[in-house]
This record gives structure tokens, sequence and C-alpha cells, in this order.
């Protein structure tokens, strides 16, 4: 009756609406979109253009069209070329060889040489740079480059985990000259599939193909980003065809896409996970059995199904298919209140305690449900949680000096279980202060997966540290969540990956 | 012409008055523009490249070092380098002040045009039905929050009629200015309803006060017309209030309606500072802020000015 009602009043609003909008200059005719250029909408812009220090999500998904790595990661995260072709690790897996394409081309004309990768991963490791992923490569103990298209990575300890890191454009290849420049951050050149032509930070971005990309040609001429911060705003683009393809955060409003007809929705499980961080240097959660209860008490589907609709899978520490372990087989996942009250008892907590747990507002956009879901959760075996909701960098700063109880947070995650961990679960972590946990289990599992160059004992290695980390429970492990883009049903070649990485636009093409 | 000097005056005291809170406010928010770049990823970083990154954005002396360069800029007309856009910041403000200024000119105009006579209407009816009407309808529009109407606009102009203004790229009036107008009608009239209702109250309130004074009833036993009564003799003297809370509200919009502009996707002021202030862009927060305010002080003395041509019996200055 509702529904008919305003049907009626939209059909008969119709006329004079669309009256209204042509006399006001308003699109009153949905426009076909160029099939030159591919129109695209996000809500969050880059932050800067220098490959090295950008570890914002929006930023590496520019930066990623523009430059590229020496290897990439394919949508089954395995590694792939990129600027380099092939590449091997010498039998003690302290020496990893790379041969570069020949025809790999900056896009100001020039070769991309092995005096280019050298003097980028150089930049990389001096301090000055300032570069996050500077910690993934400590293990370089010196660069030769034999000819011009042959580098060789001496390492000071096997390290099979950075050929992964090299696969992030934070890893970038930047020609040496304009490192010797200095003009890394303020010119964007790479060798990447799109020249950056315009950047109108938080407002738009224009880029156009590079014809001399060694990975072929482009399906688009070029890509025109718009930054339309409200994402009921990017839906409405899409609607109108305003825009051919968009990258959204909030379930809420990727799962209202396929119910337009004309729009696609792509999803995909990504590597980063939802997860309740517990501060194991504050009491109680100093108690292995409180946190154990913790872990027990919460039911990992009902704060998946109530803050995000579902859309994600339950997860354990390790969110990469290939490794992941099955969660039903990892400590407590399934919810057992009984025993959560019993561990409370036994560790003094028999009436419960008080905490805080902190969130982002907005990051991620599900952060303040999540958290409203566990905190009745943890009701139930008296754990009475006082939510704090913070703006990012304030909830970032927080995070960064461990100084909270709880935390619901939304990390990345990376292809390979070393690069993803080490910088919490080893005792030399750099973010051990954020995690305040580690024992010599931990730590020797991490050491033995990096130095382990046969695959399948690696993942039983890993698989092991997977089911003590659960066990050890310092973090609540909830879920994975999917990457949403959303594109019109013209648009074709678009593959998603669990990176999130927008690389393969650059094989999208429109179909008039 | 003393009042106006005197008034004048009193600007570069307050401005750098509103520098030092926004200057100390600003810093003492954690986070700095090192994790605002970084995120947590910030943890990876070492003592020394932290120490090069602070020194890169400027933030490695203490804050009134800062203040003092940042100062001393200022008494030369630079506002500082913007680390977000790598620019003057005085030029991107004037590169997004044009759009603001339209924006709120826009929606004035249209809560005058429709408030005002709304509110003359209500007060010539008083008590009836008709006048229930305009004050329900005042009330709805001054209860609805910017982001619900801008949101329900939205939706059903792409859901019912697959329109809606370009968005992304804003198109400057000089530029083109019929897309110019598409884009601004619907931020306009969005801030305009909640301005609107506002003016429709206060016109109402003052035109009752004014309808019941002595000369009106003068006026009205001398056989002016009712219309005449109204539009020449009573409503110049109800606009008062009115040219008051326009004033601040006019001034309000100047320095950017955020939620607005957000939701439109337009790059005003409002969404400057609000990015600049996520991506701890000092030099950015700084210069806008204090361009608001000299913008809202400015607003605030033609107000002043305008009560005289308003009401010759007003002498400003005078006791």
């Amino acid at each position: 009756m509702v529904q008919q009602l305003t049907r009626k009043l939209l059909s008969g609003m119709a006329l004079p609406a669309v009256a209204l909008a042509a006399v006001l200059g308003i699109v009153s005719v949905p426009i076909q979109a160029n099939a030159a250029t591919l129109h695209m909408a996000w809500s969050q812009d880059a932050t800067g253009l220098d490959p090295h220090k950008q570890t914002a999500f929006s930023s590496l998904r520019l930066l990623e069209l523009i430059y590229e790595p020496l290897v990439r990661v394919d949508a089954s995260l395995q590694i792939v070329p990129a600027i380099a072709t092939s590449w091997q690790f010498s039998a003690d897996g302290k020496e990893l060889t790379l041969k570069l394409d020949p025809k790999a081309k900056f896009q100001n004309g020039a070769t991309v040489t092995s005096a280019d990768v050298k003097a980028s991963f150089e930049r990389i490791l001096d301090e000055k740079t300032g570069a996050a992923a500077r910690a993934n490569f400590l293990s370089i103990a010196s660069i030769d480059t034999p000819d011009p298209a042959t580098v060789v990575f001496h390492l000071s300890q096997p390290d099979v985990p950075i050929l992964t890191a090299m696969s992030d454009v934070n890893a970038a290849i930047v020609p040496a000259s304009e490192i010797a420049a200095g003009s890394v951050g303020t010119k964007a050149i790479g060798s990447g599939p799109f020249k950056l032509d315009k950047w109108d930070p938080n407002a738009k971005e224009v880029l156009s193909a590079n014809k001399d990309w060694t990975g072929g040609a482009t399906g688009v001429d070029g890509i025109e980003i718009s930054v339309l911060p409200d994402e009921t705003a990017i839906l409405a683009a899409l609607r109108t065809k305003q825009i051919d393809f968009a990258l959204l955060n909030d379930p809420l409003v990727a799962t209202l896409v396929p119910k337009e007809a004309s729009l696609q929705l792509n999803r995909v499980p990504v590597l980063a996970y939802h997860v309740l961080q517990l501060n194991p240097s504050r009491k109680p959660m100093t108690e292995l059995k409180v946190r154990q209860a913790i872990s027990c008490a919460i039911d990992r589907q009902e704060v998946l199904d109530t803050a995000s609709l579902g859309e994600g899978k339950v997860t354990g520490p390790l969110t990469i298919p290939a490794m992941a372990t099955d969660p039903s087989q990892l400590f407590c996942y399934k919810r057992d209140i009984e025993k959560a009250k019993q561990l409370m008892s036994e560790a003094g907590y028999a009436d419960g305690f008080s905490a805080t747990v902190i969130g982002a507002t907005g990051e991620p956009p599900t952060a303040a449900a999540e958290a409203q879901v566990i905190q009745s959760q943890l009701a139930e075996i008296g754990v009475k949680l006082d939510i704090k909701m913070m703006e990012l960098n304030v909830y970032v700063d927080a995070w960064l000096k461990g100084d909270f109880d709880m935390a619901v947070a939304l990390n990345g995650g990376r292809a390979d279980p070393y690069t993803m961990y080490n910088r919490y679960w080893t005792k030399t972590g750099n973010l051990q202060k954020v995690a305040n946990y580690i024992d010599d289990t931990l730590d020797r599992q991490m050491q033995q997966g990096r130095a382990e160059t046969d695959p399948a004992r690696r993942k039983a290695i890993f698989a092991d540290f997977e089911k003590h980390l659960a066990e050890v429970s310092p973090w609540i492990w909830l879920y994975t969540s999917y990457s949403y883009t959303a594109q019109q049903k013209n648009v074709s070649g678009f593959v998603p990956t669990p990176t999130g990485t927008l690389f393969s636009l650059s094989k999208v093409t429109i179909q008039q | 012409m003393t009042y106006l000097l005197r008034r004048l005056a009193v600007f570069p005291l307050v401005l750098i008055g509103v520098s030092i809170v926004v200057f100390v406010a600003i810093r003492m928010v954690p986070g700095d523009a090192i994790t605002a770049m970084l995120g947590t990823e910030a943890g990876l970083l070492t003592p020394a490249q932290r120490e090069a990154l602070a020194a890169y954005f400027g933030i490695d002396q203490p804050w009134f070092v800062q203040y003092g360069r940042w100062l001393a800029g200022l008494l030369h007309g630079n506002l500082g380098i913007s680390s977000t856009y790598g620019k003057p910041v005085l030029e991107i403000i004037l590169e997004r002040f044009p759009l603001t200024l339209e924006l709120a000119l826009l929606s004035m105009i249209i809560a005058l045009v429709v408030g005002v006579p709304a509110g003359v209407f209500a007060a010539t009816h008083n008590e009836k039905l008709s006048d229930l009407g305009v004050r329900v309808a005042a009330m709805i529009g001054q209860s609805t929050p910017n982001f619900v109407l801008a949101l329900l606009i939205i939706y059903t102009l792409s859901a019912g009629f697959g329109v809606l203004p370009a968005m992304g790229e804003f198109s400057p009036l000089w530029r083109d200015p019929l897309r110019n107008l598409g884009q601004l009608i619907l931020p306009a009239i969005t801030l305009g309803c909640a301005f609107a209702a506002s003016v429709t109250r206060i016109s109402r309130s003052a035109m009752l006060d004014v309808l019941s004074d002595d000369y009106v009833r003068t006026a009205r036993s001398k056989g002016v017309s009712a219309r005449g009564v109204i539009w020449r003799h009573a409503l110049p003297n109800a606009l008062i209030p009115v040219v008051t809370l326009s004033g601040i509200e006019f001034g309000y919009l100047l320095g950017g309606a955020v939620i607005v502009e957000q939701i439109y996707a337009l790059p005003g002021l409002g969404r400057l500072v609000l990015d600049a202030i996520l991506q701890r862009d000092y030099a950015l927060v700084q210069g806008a802020v204090l361009f608001i305010a000299f913008n809202f002080m400015i607003v605030n003395l033609l107000v002043d000015l305008a009560y005289v041509a308003l009401d010759p019996r007003i002498r400003l200055g005078e006791q």
C-alpha cells in the first residue's frame, strides 16, 4: 500500500521534476558513459604521491595504477612478474636474483634499469625517507647490479617473505634520476599502466594511458576519478550513470547495488581482518584464562551478522586462503558461555570486571556496531565494556601507544604470514608495544616460517602458529570482510583480488 | 566613520587571538601529520625516520617556534604551504572560496525570498489556520537536519527520476554558469530550507510586534491601505532582527557548510577545513580558520551598517 502510494507520488512528480531539472541545468537525461574514459568514484582520496611513504588504502589504490613494483601478486595470491620477469633464491636463501624486463620504461621515456631498482631500495632503506615498508627489507645487506637488467639482493639471513614484500607498491621502482632530484612525491613518474595528468586533492584525479607500458595496451584511454565523500552519493551517481565504476567501503551501501538492474557488484574476501585487540599488559587481560574466557564468550558469527550484515567470513589469525586453518578447529571458535564463566571464575574474576574498548569512528564503518555487539556478548560473563569511539587520528595515536584496554580494529593483511605478523608476534616486532604479548613459541615459529623455503613445511609451521595464537588469545580474531567495487554492466574485465588492488583496471573495457 | 575605524582597528587583535587558539587547539588533539599519513603503519618507523618526517612536515620544533615562524610569514602575506596540496595556503583558500560564497548567497536568497513573505503572511493571518500551517512548516524546516534533507533529495532524484547534478568536478560560475547553477541549486535548497524556516519565524514575530505599534495604528487611521501599511511602514522596521539573523547565518555559511559540501561532493571551504583537520595539515587549518574569522567579522560589520540604513534613528557608536 505504502509502496504503491510512493510509486504513484513519484510517477506523478516525474514530469515536473524532470522539467525543473532541465531548466536548472541538472543532468536530466542519463548520460552514456564515454567509452574512452572510465569515470570512477571513491569516497577517500589519496593523501600523497610518494609510493614509498604512502600507506593509506586510498593512496595505494591510486599509486598502483601509476607505479610498478618488481613483482605482483595475482588474484590467487601467487607471485607473478611485474618489472621483473623472473627471480631465483640461492640454495641457502640468502641471495635473491631478479631479471628485469628490458622493455620496461618509465613514463618519462627512460628504460627501467637495475640502477633504478638499487636506488629505489636504497631510498626505502634510508631512514631519512621515512618509508614504513623499510621494516620489511632490513635483511638486505647489499644490492649488486651486474648488468642493467639484473639485480642481486644479498640478504643477511634467509628471508623468503621478502619477495612478497616486494610485490607491494610501497616497494615501487622509481627513476634514480627523480630520487637524485628529490622530486619523488611531487612528480608521479612510474612505469605503470597510467600516467597521472592531474591531481586535485580530495576532489579529482585524471589519469591517461601510458602507451609505453610493457604490459600492453590498456582497455581505456584514461580514468577520471571523482572523490565523493558520501557513499550514498556514489550509489546515486552510479544509478544516474554519471560514473562507470566505484570503490565502496560500507557494506550497508554495497548491499544495495544488486537491487539496481544496470549495476553489478564485485565482492571478494580480503586479507584484512576485523579483530578485538585485548591489551595483555593490562589487568585482568594479563591472565591467560581471562583472555580465553573472552574468546569463548564471543559469538563471531553474530558479530559478523549484526555489524556487517553477514558480509564476510569468520576467520582465525591467518586470512591467506592457502595458509588458513578451518576456524572451527581453533580454540573456542564455537561460543561456550559456560566454559567462559568457568575460566573467569578460575582466574578469580567470577564477578567480572570493567574495561574500555576503543574504536575509530567510521574506520571501518562497522566499528561502532562491532563494539556494541561485543559489549552485549561480554556482559553475559560479567564484563562491563565502556565504548569509546574516536576520530581516526586520535584512535591511531592511542593504538600506537598501546593506550587501551581493548580495541576494535580492522588490520591490514599481507599475502605472506610472516610479513603480515612479524611486526606484532616476534620479539623484535616494531608493533610489540601495540600487541603487548609475545612468547617463545610464537617467536620461534615466526623465525622458522621466515627461513623455510619448502611450501608444505612452511604451511605446517604457520598452521601451528595460528593454533597457538588462537589459544593464547592476545587478540580475538573476528572476521574478514569483502572488498567491494560496483560497476555499470557494460564495463568488463575487472578482476577483484583479496589485496583490494585496482590494478586490473588497466585491462577494463567499456562497451557502448 | 570613527565607529568604522574603531571596528577595523580591533580586527587584527581578534585575528591574532583566533590564530593562537587554533594553533594551540589543533596541536593539542592527539595524532599528527605523520600518523595522518601513515596510520597505524607509523608504528613501523624508527625514531630517526620519525624525526626525518617531522622535519619534512615542519613539526620538529616547539609549538611557540612554529607559531613565531607562521606569524612572521603572515605579516608578509604568506599563510604557509599546505603539506597535502604542496601549494600556498592562500592560493588554495582563494580557489575554494568562490564556491562557498556563491552557495552562501544562493542559500540566503532562497531563505529571504521564501522566509520573509511567509513570515509576513503568517503575521497578517495571526492565529488562523494558514498561520498554523506556516508555523508547522517552519518548525519542520528548522528541525530537519541538513544531511537528512540532502540524502532525501539525492535519493529521490536518483532513484525516482534518474537525475542528479553532476558531482565530482565543480564548474565555476564564470566557466559554465548553467552547469554551475545545476551543481549548486540542490545544496542551496538544502541549506536554504532551515535558514528560510528561521527567517519565517523571526519575520513573523517581528511583524506581530510592529503591527501592534502606535504608528501602524496611526497609518491605518490615516487611510493607508493594508498592503501599504505592511510593506511600507511595518516591514522595514520588522527587518532589523531578520538582518541580524541573516548576518549571523551568512557568516556561518561563509565558513563552509561541511556536511552539505561533503554529501554533494562540493569542494568548498568547509570540506577543505575538515580534510585539513583529518590530515593534520596545520598550515591549511590555521590559514582557513583565520580567513573564515576575517569573513565573519566583515559580515558583522556590514550587518551593523545595515541597521543604520534600515532605521535612521540608530547611530552607531553613540551611547
